[in-house]
C-alpha cells in the first residue's frame, strides 16, 4: 500500500480502469501530452496511447457532447473539464442530453459518462477557477453528483463512478489535491454511490460536509462530541444516514463552500426538518460561502468557511 | 446534370516588414515617423512590463501571469488602429493592447495580483473586463457593434481571442450572427500557435484560421503577426470598413507564444525547443528596430535611454500598486446586485465578527 495525495489517487484510479476495461477512454483539454493542467492524467497518454487518452480542441460543449455519443455507443468515457466554471458552456449537453438520454429513450439508451472537474477555491487563480456551484447540478435529475473528501475515497468513488451506468459529475476539491496524504491500496475499493459515511463518530451534534469542507469540518469537530458525515454522493443523496444520526444527536450543522442561498445545505436542512424535526434540540445551522461571485485571489479566503467558523456553529447549537 | 464549381475562394496573407527590417514601399501604411517610433516604443513597453511581471511573479509579488512575449506586434499594431470611441473586447492575454490604449500600468499589475479593482476601467477608455472563459466574449462584441449601429454611433468593436478560442461554439455563433447582421465588428485572432499544450494543427484541421471567415460570408485575412506594420494596416482597413457600414472582418495574426502558457505551466513538457528558437529569429521588436535604425529614427543611445525610462515608469507603477490599501471584505459583496441583500449584510457582519477582519 502506498501513501499518496488525491492527485496520485485519482491518477491511479484512472490507470487501473484503463487497464481493466478497454471501453474506458479519457478525453479533455491538455489531458494527453501535458498530463492535465493539474497533472491528474500524468503518464496515461504514454501508457495507453492517443486513442484512449485524447487531447481535444478547446471546446467543453464538444468534449461532453462527444463523450455522450461515445457513451451511448457503449464506451465509458471519462471527460476532464479544466475547472467547474468551464462546464457552464457545456450545460446544454449535460442537462439536455446526458441527464435525460435514459428517459428520452425510455430506458433503451443510457449514458455511462463521467465528467471530472476540480471545484472550489484553493489555487489562487483568476475568475471562474473557484466555482462551487454543485447545487445547480444536483437540481438536474438523471445526473449523479459525486464529491470525494480524501485520497482513498477519491480513488474508490471515481472507480465506482466509471462503473455506474449513469452520467456522473465528479467534483474534485482543488483545495485538497495536494493537501492530504493517505494510504491508498491498489485494486478495487469498496464504496457505493449514493451512500454517505460517518467520517467521525460522535453523539451530541451531526456535522454534514463534503469535498473541500470535510477536512475543515473534521478539524472543527475535534474539540466536541461531534459526528461528522461525509456525504460523498450529493445526488442521489443518503438521507437515511443523516436522519439516523440527527435522531441520535438532536443537532445539525451543514457545511459547504458554495453560496448559502439555494446551496445543497438547504436540501439537507429541509429533509431533516421534514423527517426528524421532533428530534431537534437546537435550530439547524449552515456554515457556507457568502452569496457572492467567488472573489479573485486577494479576497478569496473571505468567502471560504474556516474551521473556526464551523467550530463556532457547533458550539452555538450545543449551547441549546 | 452536372458537377461544377459554384464558388471558389482565396485566402491572402499580408506582410510588409521582413525580418531584416526591409519594407514593401507599395504596401506601407500611411504613418508618420512619429507613429513608427511610437509603435516601437509601445512594443518595448509591453515587453519590459511583461518581463517585470514574470520577475514579480517569481518573487511572490504577483499571481499566476500569462506572458505576451512574442506577441507584441500583433497586439500593439492592431490596437494602434483603434480610435478612442471604438470598444475593445479582450481575452486575457492582451497586455500589449491595454498598454497601447493607455490603460494604467499599476492597475494591470493589480489585476494579475488577484485584485479585481484592477478591472475598473478608466472613464475615457471603452474596454470590457478581461474574459477568462475562452471565447465566450465573442458574441458580446457582436451585440455591442449592433447596438452602436442602432444608436447611429460611427464606431467599431474589436474582439481579441486566441487560436484556441476559434474552437468554441461561441466563435461560430458570434461570427455567424455578425455576418448575417453585418455588424461593425473586427475579430482579431492572436494565433500564437498554442492553446496551453494543444498546437494549432491539433486545434483545427483547417489550413488557416483566416479562412474560417469565408463560411460566414465575411472578409478574412492572415497577417504576419510579428510584423507590426502589416498588423496595423490590416486592422485599420477592417476597422474603417466596419465604421463605414461595410460589415465585420476577421484578421488572423500569425504569431508565437514565446513563453510558457502562464507561470503555472511548463511548456518543455509538450513543445520542441527548436520551434521556439526558430521563432526567436522572427522577433517583432528586432525587425522594427532595424527598420527604424535604417531610416535614421533609432540608435543604441535612444534604445538605452528608453529602456531606462520605461524601467523607472514600471518602478513607479509597481510601487503604486503595492502601496494600494488592501481591498475590504465589503468589496466581495458590493457588486453582486444593485444593492446588498439583508442576508448579504448578515454574512458580512458574521465575517467581521468571526475573523476580526478590517472594518471596511
Ligand atoms: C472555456 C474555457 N476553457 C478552458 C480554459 C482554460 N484555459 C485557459 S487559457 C487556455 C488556452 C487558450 O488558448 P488560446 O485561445 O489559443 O489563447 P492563448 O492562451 O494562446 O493566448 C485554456 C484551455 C478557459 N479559460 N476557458
Ligand atoms: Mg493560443
Amino acid at each position: 500500500m502506498a501513501e499518496m495525495n488525491m492527485v496520485q489517487a485519482i491518477n491511479l484510479a484512472l490507470r487501473e480502469e484503463l487497464e481493466r476495461d478497454p471501453d474506458v477512454v479519457l478525453l479533455g483539454e491538455d489531458v494527453g501530452r501535458d498530463g492535465g493542467v493539474f497533472r491528474l492524467t500524468e503518464g496515461l497518454y504514454e501508457a495507453f496511447g492517443e486513442e484512449r487518452v485524447i487531447d481535444t480542441p478547446l471546446s467543453e460543449s464538444a468534449i461532453i457532447g462527444v463523450a455522450i455519443g461515445m457513451a451511448a455507443y457503449g464506451l465509458k468515457p471519462v471527460a476532464e473539464i479544466q475547472f467547474l466554471g468551464f462546464t457552464y458552456g457545456a450545460i446544454e449537453q449535460l442537462f439536455s442530453h446526458a441527464a435525460r438520454l435514459r428517459s428520452r429513450s425510455r430506458g433503451q439508451l443510457h449514458c455511462p459518462l463521467v465528467v471530472r472537474t476540480p471545484y472550489g477555491g484553493g489555487v489562487k487563480a483568476p475568475e471562474l477557477h473557484e466555482e462551487s456551484s454543485e447545487a445547480m447540478f444536483c437540481h438536474m435529475p438523471g445526473l449523479k453528483v459525486v464529491v470525494p473528501g480524501s485520497p482513498w475515497y477519491a480513488k474508490a468513488l471515481l472507480q465506482a463512478s466509471i462503473r455506474t451506468p449513469d452520467p456522473v459529475l465528479f467534483l474534485e476539491p482543488t483545495r485538497l489535491y495536494r493537501l492530504l496524504r493517505e494510504d491508498v491500496p491498489a485494486g478495487d475499493l469498496p464504496v457505493e454511490l449514493g451512500k454517505a459515511r460517518i467520517a467521525r463518530p460522535g453523539d451530541s451534534v451531526t456535522v454534514v460536509a463534503w469535498g473541500s469542507m470535510l477536512e475543515k469540518s473534521l478539524r472543527a469537530a475535534a474539540g466536541f462530541d461531534a459526528e461528522v458525515i461525509d456525504l460523498m454522493t450529493l445526488n442521489p443523496f443518503d438521507a437515511e444516514t443523516i436522519l439516523a444520526s440527527v435522531r441520535r444527536t438532536g443537532r445539525l450543522v451543514v457545511v459547504h463552500e458554495a453560496a448559502q442561498t439555494g446551496g445543497f445545505g438547504a436540501e439537507i436542512a429541509a429533509t431533516v426538518a421534514e423527517d426528524a424535526i421532533l428530534s431537534l434540540k437546537a435550530p439547524i445551522r449552515r456554515v457556507t460561502g457568502c452569496d457572492v461571485i467567488p472573489p479573485l485571489p486577494l479576497l478569496e479566503d473571505y468567502n471560504v468557511p474556516t474551521a473556526k467558523q464551523i467550530a463556532g456553529a457547533i458550539a452555538e447549537v450545543l449551547a441549546f | 446534370m452536372s458537377k461544377k464549381i459554384i464558388a471558389s475562394f482565396t485566402v491572402s496573407r499580408l506582410e510588409i516588414l521582413d525580418e531584416q527590417g526591409r519594407t514593401d514601399a507599395e504596401l506601407m501604411p500611411d504613418l508618420t515617423d512619429d507613429d513608427l517610433v511610437r509603435l516601437y516604443e509601445l512594443m518595448l513597453l509591453t515587453r519590459q512590463f511583461d518581463q517585470r511581471a514574470l520577475h514579480l511573479q517569481r518573487e511572490g509579488r504577483l499571481g499566476t501571469y500569462p506572458s505576451v512575449l512574442g506577441q507584441e506586434a500583433s497586439q500593439v499594431g492592431s490596437a494602434y488602429a483603434l480610435q478612442n470611441s471604438d470598444w475593445l473586447f479582450p481575452a486575457f492575454r492582451e497586455l500589449g493592447v491595454f498598454v497601447t490604449l493607455g490603460y494604467p500600468l499599476a492597475e494591470i499589475y493589480q489585476y494579475w495580483n488577484g485584485d479585481e479593482r484592477g478591472l475598473l476601467c478608466p472613464e475615457q477608455l471603452n474596454i470590457f473586463p478581461i474574459c477568462i472563459a475562452v471565447g465566450t466574449h465573442i458574441p458580446h462584441a457582436v451585440g455591442a457593434a449592433m447596438a452602436a449601429r442602432y444608436r447611429g454611433d460611427p464606431i467599431a468593436t474589436a474582439c481579441y481571442f486566441g487560436d484556441g478560442g476559434t474552437s468554441k461554439g461561441d466563435f461560430h455563433e458570434g461570427l455567424n450572427m455578425a455576418g448575417v447582421f453585418q455588424a461593425p465588428v473586427v475579430f482579431i485572432i492572436q494565433n500564437n500557435q498554442w492553446a496551453i499544450s494543444i498546437s494549432r494543427n491539433h486545434q483545427t484541421a483547417a489550413e488557416t484560421l483566416a479562412q474560417k471567415a469565408i463560411a460566414y460570408g465575411i472578409p478574412g485575412i492572415q497577417v504576419d503577426g510579428n510584423d507590426v506594420l502589416a498588423v496595423y494596416q490590416a486592422t485599420r482597413e477592417a476597422l474603417q470598413r466596419a465604421r463605414s457600414g461595410g460589415g465585420p472582418s476577421l484578421i488572423e495574426c500569425e504569431t508565437y507564444r514565446m513563453a510558457d502558457h502562464t507561470t503555472a505551466d511548463d511548456a518543455a513538457r509538450y513543445r520542441d525547443p527548436e520551434e521556439v528558437q526558430r521563432w526567436q529569429r522572427r522577433d517583432p521588436l528586432l525587425r522594427m528596430r532595424r527598420f527604424l535604425a535604417d531610416r535614421g529614427l533609432w540608435d543604441d543611445a535612444r534604445q538605452q535611454q528608453l529602456e531606462t525610462e520605461i524601467d523607472a515608469r514600471l518602478d513607479r507603477a509597481v510601487a503604486r500598486e503595492e502601496a494600494t490599501p488592501p481591498a475590504r471584505a465589503r468589496d466581495i459583496f458590493a457588486y453582486t446586485w444593485t444593492e446588498m441583500t439583508p442576508r448579504q449584510k448578515r454574512q458580512l457582519q458574521q465575517l467581521r465578527d468571526l475573523r476580526e477582519l478590517d472594518h471596511g
